[in-house]
């Protein structure tokens, strides 16, 4: 019994750390601007930052029609596989950031500017915010 | 590394002082209780019993980027990148998502996003045309406006890959729009989030006052009703 009693104190001791260092260590993403799209294909392997793109920023400038219906963005994160090659070709980003409609293509730190390991994913989308897994319907219903 | 998690324990140690004293286990009592034992099953149910297990509220809107938990605050880059609050000065708010009304704020020219990617004149191609779509549930009916999505969609975002065009010929619900089905394409990713407070700008038309919700099968049946 008395051992088991100060095991069980330290255990609480242990997850107080452990909350803790969580805490410090793993980064707080929950507060990121919503919108926001990290894009993580290639980067990662590639031994880059991930992409940032922050749909916010662009919207302010641009409506949707000119990204998704004029240069063929499709609606899926991570979905129209970009990579520099296509960017550099004036395809996808490379349509603006050339130098003529927006900053060009060496400053990387501005859009390879995530937290490495990052995934490909949309920033403060609700099914991220959801506590557990969407609701799922009744057959047939 | 070895080194850096010492002194991080070190440091959450000191910080975390204050809450294992509220808790009741503090470092002396620890010491304390190894001599003489005593009962903590009351510490571990309170443990369990946090008021809220699951509410998480936004502690933190529009943060920042080197402060917003995705933007690595090591790149030089990141601290050139605009933080959202200086750029939604003056513009409308909304209660969810950017915390911004992004409809009101081209309906009172606050902003003038661009139609074309080059040419900064050309008009966006508005049609207004509401599609009702009536709920089986107590929850008021939904309208589609055509008007506040054509202010920033071309036809060919929707049509015909997300909704045929013909009233009625789509089957839309709740849970599919939560998935990212449907409405949910773009509602909680970029446009406007499903939340409590958002449920009325997509709900609007309330029932017919003589509507009453339907009863389920198995209280029709019930004997005893
Ligand atoms: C306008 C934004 C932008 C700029 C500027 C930019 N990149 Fe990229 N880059 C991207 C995106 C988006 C991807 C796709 C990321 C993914 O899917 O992993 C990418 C992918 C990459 C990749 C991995 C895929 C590949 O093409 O092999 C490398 C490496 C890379 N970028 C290097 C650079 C370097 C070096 C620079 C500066 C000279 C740079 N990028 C500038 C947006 C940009
Ligand atoms: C400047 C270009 C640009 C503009 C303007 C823009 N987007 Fe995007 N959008 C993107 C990019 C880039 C992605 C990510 C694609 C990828 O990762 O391959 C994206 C992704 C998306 C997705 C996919 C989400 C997912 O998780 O599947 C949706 C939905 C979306 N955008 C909606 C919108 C809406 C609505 C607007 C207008 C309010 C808009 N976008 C404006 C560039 C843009
Ligand atoms: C339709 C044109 C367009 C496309 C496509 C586009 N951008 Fe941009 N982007 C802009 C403009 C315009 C700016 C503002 C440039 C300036 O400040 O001079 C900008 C700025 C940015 C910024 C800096 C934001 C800030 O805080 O200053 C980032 C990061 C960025 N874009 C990333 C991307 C990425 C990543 C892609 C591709 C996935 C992309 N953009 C595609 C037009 C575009
Ligand atoms: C944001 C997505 C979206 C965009 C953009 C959009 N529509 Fe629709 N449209 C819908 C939805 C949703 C319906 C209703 C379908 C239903 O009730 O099943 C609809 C219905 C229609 C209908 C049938 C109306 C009826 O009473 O039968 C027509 C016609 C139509 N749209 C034309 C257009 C045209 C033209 C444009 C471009 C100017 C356009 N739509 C842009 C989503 C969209
Ligand atoms: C292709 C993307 C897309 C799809 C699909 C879509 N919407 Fe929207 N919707 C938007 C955008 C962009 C706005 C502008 C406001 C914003 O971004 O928050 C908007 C605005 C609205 C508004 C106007 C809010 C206001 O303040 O006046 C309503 C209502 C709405 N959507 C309902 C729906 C419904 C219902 C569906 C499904 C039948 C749907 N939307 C599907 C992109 C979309
Ligand atoms: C983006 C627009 C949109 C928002 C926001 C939205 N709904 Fe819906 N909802 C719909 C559409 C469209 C349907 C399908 C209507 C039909 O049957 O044609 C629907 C259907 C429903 C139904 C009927 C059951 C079902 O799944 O079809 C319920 C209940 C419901 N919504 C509740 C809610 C609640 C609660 C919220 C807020 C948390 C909410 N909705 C927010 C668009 C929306």
């Amino acid at each position: 019994m008395s051992s088991s009693t100060k095991h069980s104190k330290w255990r609480y001791v242990l997850l107080g750390v452990t909350a803790w260092l969580a805490a410090f260590m793993i980064p707080q993403a929950a507060h990121a601007e919503y919108g926001d799209v990290v894009i993580n294909n290639y980067a990662d392997a590639a031994g880059i930052r991930p992409a940032v793109f922050p749909h916010w920023f662009h919207r302010i400038r641009f409506r949707c029609k000119v990204c998704h219906a004029d240069l063929g963005f499709q609606f899926k994160a991570g979905g129209n596989k970009i990579d520099m090659a296509k960017i550099i070709d004036g395809k996808f980003c490379g349509a603006c950031h050339n130098g003529e409609v927006a900053w060009s293509v060496e400053n990387c730190a501005m859009c390879h500017s995530g937290v490495p390991g990052t995934p490909t994913h949309f920033h403060g989308s609700t099914v991220q915010s959801l506590i557990a897994p969407a609701y799922k319907p009744l057959e047939g219903k | 590394m070895k080194n850096k998690i010492i002194l991080t324990s070190a440091l959450a140690l000191v910080i975390s002082g204050p809450a294992f004293s509220a808790d009741g286990v503090s470092a002396e009592e620890v010491t304390a209780s190894a001599a003489t034992p005593e009962p903590v099953v009351v510490a571990q149910v309170a443990g369990a019993n946090v008021f809220n297990r699951n509410l998480k509220k936004v502690k933190v809107k529009n943060a920042p980027p080197p402060e917003d938990g995705i933007h690595d605050p090591e790149n030089e880059g990141t601290y050139v990148l605009q933080p959202p609050l200086e750029a939604y000065q003056g513009l409308p708010t909304s209660p969810y998502g950017n915390y911004v009304d992004w409809v009101k704020a081209i309906d009172e020219k606050k902003l003038q996003p661009r139609w074309d990617r080059i040419d900064s004149s050309e008009e966006a191609f508005v049609m207004d045309l509401d599609v009702l779509r009536e709920v089986k549930a107590s929850v008021p009916d939904v309208i589609f406006p055509h008007r506040q999505h054509t202010e920033w969609l071309a036809c060919s975002n929707c049509h015909p890959a997300i909704f045929i065009p013909q009233k009625g010929a789509n089957q839309i619900n709740m849970s599919g729009i939560l998935l990212g089905q449907k409405c949910g394409v773009c509602h909680g990713k970029v446009s406007f989030p499903i939340t409590t407070k958002s449920c009325k700008k997509c709900h609007s038309q309330p029932k017919p006052e003589d509507w009453t919700p339907p009863l389920s099968e198995a209280t029709l049946k019930n004997p005893w009703r």
